[in-house]
């Protein structure tokens, strides 16, 4: 009996162990390409980060230096009207799943926002060829624009949901009983309370579409020069990487090393400023 | 039914006068007139009929699911926030109709503030924005009138000495007592005609509880006060009204002294003298 035991004991421990051991492998697994991703941008895309390359238009074929000035502010105009089309649409999508409708055909449009958001990149930009590019004739920083914010709204629908769903109802009663209207109780008690994780999933839907490059093929299609106008084509720092990585210049997949770098590090960027914001104050239940 | 619309936003519009003079003994506050109560298939309270005494302290007891707080509730129309319930009878607040189709559950909830169980101050305003938010989002911008009945609110609750000089700091960052009273603060600030407790002090110690009674002691002068309570001692020590409940229907109600000591009804007797519940 007590030899049992004691035997027991020592298989208990390995097992233990060994569940520990694999789950730590695991973990190195999953961070790893990470810093492997990070390392090799460093290594390859460093030198190229200069002052040139914030301010320049790219060089022509053959000329030595040039930028991707035009790339980097492309991507902020294409973020920008994105954030205009996906931002409110999510937003006011997810406090109407938290906060009206009715449980059957609230589970039906959660279903549906699960399904968009599981939707390839590339099909968004498909759509918004067929739906816009086609009919005007053009691509336009309008449709590159318009097929990332369609890739935010179920993101940032989710999201949102969530996080009003995560403020206790002990809230909304106590402003429902001092004679605050329903509207008013959600913007300015429900939505207040959750900010910091709406502010988070709208960060991260940004993050998400900054780099994609799929939608924006035969939408914003790409430009060389300055986007004198919305509805023309205009340059996004992704397709710049993407058009430069498959050149056969040397110049040229420096500037993509760089680009992709450059990329890389805002996208941290904006996952540090969500890391610092939702620690915050403890205030905040989300 | 107009006339009953006008009245309600009139009275509510004229709350800043003070509270009406000393009423004769016995004015009711509440008329519930055969109240009955369905969350869906379940009847939650079953033709309720009582009067709510004026300035003075109404105690709902008896066991866990007896209705206590869907009676309570149906006093200020927070029992609506709940889907699928249907109402039967009357409510009448100073005679008018708390039902009748014209009025707005919002002008309701006005005049009949409530606390509840667990405090909730707001988590992201500080103690001085948590007292008048109520007053700020029905529509109040004068920053003199706002201060102002911040500092009675606070000192009607007495919490004011505690926190007069931490008003800027977060309504969490207190005790779980002075959230409470903080919360009590807040209902007061809208200067409603009742206030409604759903067992107020089951969350905290006995010091805090103490303060609490002490208060709605205080505050009976001016408000009329209902409230549920599970514990029976402070029933007896805080009430001058009990009303017994028991599977939605009201077995007893009468002053507290009698009800506690000379009870009619052989079930109120058991479950005081706590052989059930």
């Amino acid at each position: 009996m007590q030899f049992e035991r004691a035997h027991n004991h020592t298989w208990r421990k390995i097992k233990s162990g060994l569940a520990c051991g694999i789950a730590f492998v695991s973990a190195v697994l999953v961070i790893s390409p990470l810093g492997l991703v990070f390392f090799y941008l460093l290594v390859n895309g460093a030198g190229s980060v200069n002052w040139d390359f914030f301010t320049k238009l790219p060089a022509p074929v053959g000329a030595v230096g040039g930028g991707m000035a035009n790339a980097i502010v492309g991507t902020l105009e294409l973020l920008a009207f994105a954030g205009v089309i996906g931002i409110p649409t999510g937003v006011l999508g997810g406090v109407y799943l938290a906060e009206y409708g009715s449980a059957r055909i609230n589970s039906f449009l959660r279903f549906l926002a699960d399904v968009l958001n599981g939707i390839p990149s590339i099909t968004w930009g498909v759509v918004v060829y067929g739906l816009v590019v086609l009919r005007f004739k053009g691509f336009s920083a309008y449709a590159g624009g318009l097929a990332l914010g369609l890739i935010m709204i179920p993101l940032i629908l989710r999201t949102t949901e969530e996080v009003i769903l995560l403020v206790p109802n002990g809230y909304r009663e106590a402003a429902l009983a001092l004679g605050v209207s329903r509207w008013k109780t959600i913007v300015h008690i429900v939505m207040k309370t959750a900010s910091k994780g709406i502010i988070t999933g709208i960060l991260l839907a940004l993050a998400r579409v900054g780099g994609e490059t799929a939608p924006l093929l035969f939408t914003a299609f790409g430009n060389r020069f300055w986007n004198h106008s919305l509805s023309q084509p205009i340059a996004a720092l992704p397709l710049q990487i993407f058009t430069y990585a498959i050149s056969p210049y040397d110049d040229w997949h420096r500037q993509a090393w760089a680009g992709a770098l450059v990329l890389v590090t805002g996208v941290f960027c904006v996952n540090v400023t969500v890391r610092i914001l939702t620690r915050g104050r403890t205030a905040s239940v989300v | 039914m107009e006339t009953t619309e006008r009245s309600v936003i009139e009275r509510a519009e004229q709350r800043s006068a003070p509270p009406p003079e000393v009423e004769a003994p016995m004015a009711c506050t509440f008329q519930v007139k055969n109240l009955s109560i369905w969350y869906g298939e379940k009847r939650a309270i079953d033709n309720v009929t009582l009067d709510v005494a004026s300035n003075a302290v109404t105690a709902i007891i008896g066991p866990s699911g007896c209705g206590k707080s869907t009676l309570l509730r149906a006093l200020n129309r927070m029992h609506e926030l709940v889907p699928k319930t249907r109402m039967e009878g009357t409510v009448l607040l100073h005679g008018e109709n708390l039902y009748s189709s014209t009025v707005d559950p919002a002008t309701v909830r006005r005049r009949v503030g409530m606390i509840f169980q667990k405090s909730n101050p707001f988590p992201t305003m500080t103690i001085g924005e948590n007292v008048v938010i109520g007053l700020r989002l029905n529509g109040v911008r004068n920053q003199r009138f706002l201060d102002e009945r911040l500092e009675k609110s606070l000192r009607m609750a007495a919490l004011w000495d505690e926190v007069k000089d931490d008003l800027h700091k977060p309504g969490t960052s207190l005790s779980g007592g002075q959230q409470q009273r903080l919360c009590i603060a807040r209902a007061l600030a809208v200067e409603p005609e009742v206030i409604l407790m759903d067992e107020p002090c089951s969350a905290l110690d006995p010091i805090a509880t103490a303060k609490i009674e002490e208060l709605i002691n205080e505050l009976k002068a001016q408000y009329t006060i209902v409230t549920v309570t599970h514990n029976m001692q402070q029933a007896g020590r805080i009430s001058d009204y009990t009303a017994f409940l028991y599977i939605g229907r009201l077995i007893e109600f009468g002053p507290t002294t009698k009800i506690f000591t000379n009870p009619s009804e052989k079930q109120t007797e058991d479950y005081i003298t706590g052989r059930f519940g």
